[in-house]
């Protein structure tokens, strides 16, 4: 190890950071429980009949898309609170609402792909049986395309609870004490870049590498349960 | 009321300064972060196992850490840590979201170069042609076509990956945006905080259509090129 590096010091430091980087899994858990039930609006939205309502799902979900979730979180943290006709309830969030509403309206839209992917791929012959069956829509949602569909969604909406993870320090640009918030806030007071950052990239590392891993375990047994 | 959604034109100057900074930094990334794709995406495939074992290390590391966790510990830990007299940020930048686009990259690569048809790879074994020739003039051609729609994807996911450096003090798009937010009770200019950002995102959903419109020409090029897969 280079002198620039103190043990002791990372010890000290590392409980902070722990508690920085569950801040952001809580982060993250709040978020995909948005972004999975909006996906399913999302989705559901797009492939309405009518233009009226599909277009604007589909441009809303690829202006999202294209923009970066940075620049949407300053959007909601500081231009939010300045719309006069809003209450301030709405437009004043703290740093963790904004960033669970950011990560979840954000990945809500990656989600809605997922979902539309996962109910193209019902086969043609199950909506064609609902119809002959007259089922209601609701019922022919609810019970046959649905339950179809979302088990082939799982495996992509795994990979972007995965990659939420990875974007929930963004948090910190925007107040939020998360893992990366800590490390900057020791930069700050103690002068030392080498061991926060580098402790926090650790932790990061211990969390994201098993978490992809158990996303692929999860893509390898749907694509034989449904062969 | 649609007025009110235009900037003022030094403000419309200052973020098209910034934009010219965003463009450099995706424009480094993008060709880091290509070469790192192609070489780590062939090293996966390799025969030798270290190599193997090399590129998937990179792989793991560089898709696990996330972009803004790299880019801070490029910025702020690595010069110190390698004696180095400090790390200019639009360097850092390149560097973290370069790698990062690299490891995802790789893969797309490398599941391409695997979904080429094995008789091609057999024929230039039969016809005796080097490892280096067969990848040069048989695998990646064909791979291209299929590697180009992910590919351009991703790069829209740099682009908006991006915005993360003006978090290292880089002035583009975003961090103009906060300087405009930050004067605009001292400034001459006056802002609508929420058009400002309205503007900006639409800077950025241009950027990423004009990636996106790039990327359809290269498909239909190489379709052309080589055929349809």
């Amino acid at each position: 190890m280079p002198a620039t590096w103190d043990w002791e010091y990372a010890w000290e430091i590392t409980p902070a950071l722990v508690e920085g980087m569950v801040a952001i899994v809580v982060a993250t858990l709040l978020g995909i429980m948005i972004a999975v039930v909006l996906g399913l609006f999302f989705a559901l939205g797009r492939r309405s009949e009518r233009k009226l309502i599909s277009y604007p799902f589909a441009w809303f979900i690829e202006f999202v898309r294209s923009t970066p979730l940075l620049v949407q979180l300053f959007f909601l943290f500081y231009a939010l609170p300045q719309v006069e006709f809003l209450p301030r309830a709405i437009s004043t969030m703290s740093p963790l609402t904004t960033l669970v509403v950011g990560l979840g309206v954000h990945y809500g839209c990656y989600c809605s792909e997922a979902y539309r992917a996962g109910i193209n791929s019902v086969p043609k012959g199950q909506w064609e049986a609902s119809t002959a069956l007259n089922l209601k829509p609701t019922t022919k949602w609810r019970h046959v395309i649905l339950p179809q569909a979302i088990p082939r969604a799982l495996p992509p909406l795994g990979n972007y609870f995965v990659a939420m993870f990875k974007d929930a320090p963004l948090g910190s640009a925007i107040t939020y004490a998360g893992v990366l918030f800590v490390a900057r806030a020791l930069q700050s007071s103690d002068f030392r870049t080498v061991e926060p950052f580098t402790i926090a990239g650790i932790l990061f590392l211990m969390v994201s590498i098993p978490a992809a891993m158990s996303v692929r375990r999860l893509e390898r047994r749907v694509a034989y349960e449904s062969d | 009321m649609l007025e009110e959604l235009l900037l003022t034109p030094r403000q419309y100057e200052n973020l098209l300064n910034g934009t010219w900074v965003t463009v450099q930094v995706i424009i480094g990334s993008f060709a880091l972060g290509t070469v790192m794709s192609l070489i780590m995406g062939v090293a996966r495939l390799s025969d030798r196992r270290w190599l193997r074992g090399w590129a998937l290390v990179y792989i793991e590391f560089a898709r696990g850490i996330s972009a803004i966790i790299l880019l801070f510990w490029m910025f702020f830990a690595l010069p110190i840590l390698f004696g180095l007299g400090g790390m200019p940020p639009m360097l850092a930048g390149i560097l973290a979201l370069g790698l990062n686009m690299g490891a995802y990259g790789a893969e797309i690569v490398r599941g391409a170069i695997q979904s080429v048809a094995k008789g091609q790879t057999e024929a230039a074994i039969a016809l005796n042609l080097t490892d280096g020739q067969r990848l040069r003039h048989i695998v990646l051609p064909q791979a291209v076509p299929i590697i180009l729609p992910p590919y351009g994807n991703l790069t829209i996911e740099v682009l908006k990956g991006t915005a993360l450096v003006s978090l290292i003090s880089l002035t583009d798009i975003t961090r103009v945006a906060l300087v405009i937010r930050q004067n605009r009770v001292l400034s001459d200019d006056p802002v609508n905080v929420p058009f400002l950002f309205i503007n900006v995102l639409i800077i950025y959903l241009i950027l990423a259509q004009v990636i996106a419109q790039l990327f359809k020409v290269a498909e239909r090029r190489s379709a052309k090129k080589f055929g349809s897969v």
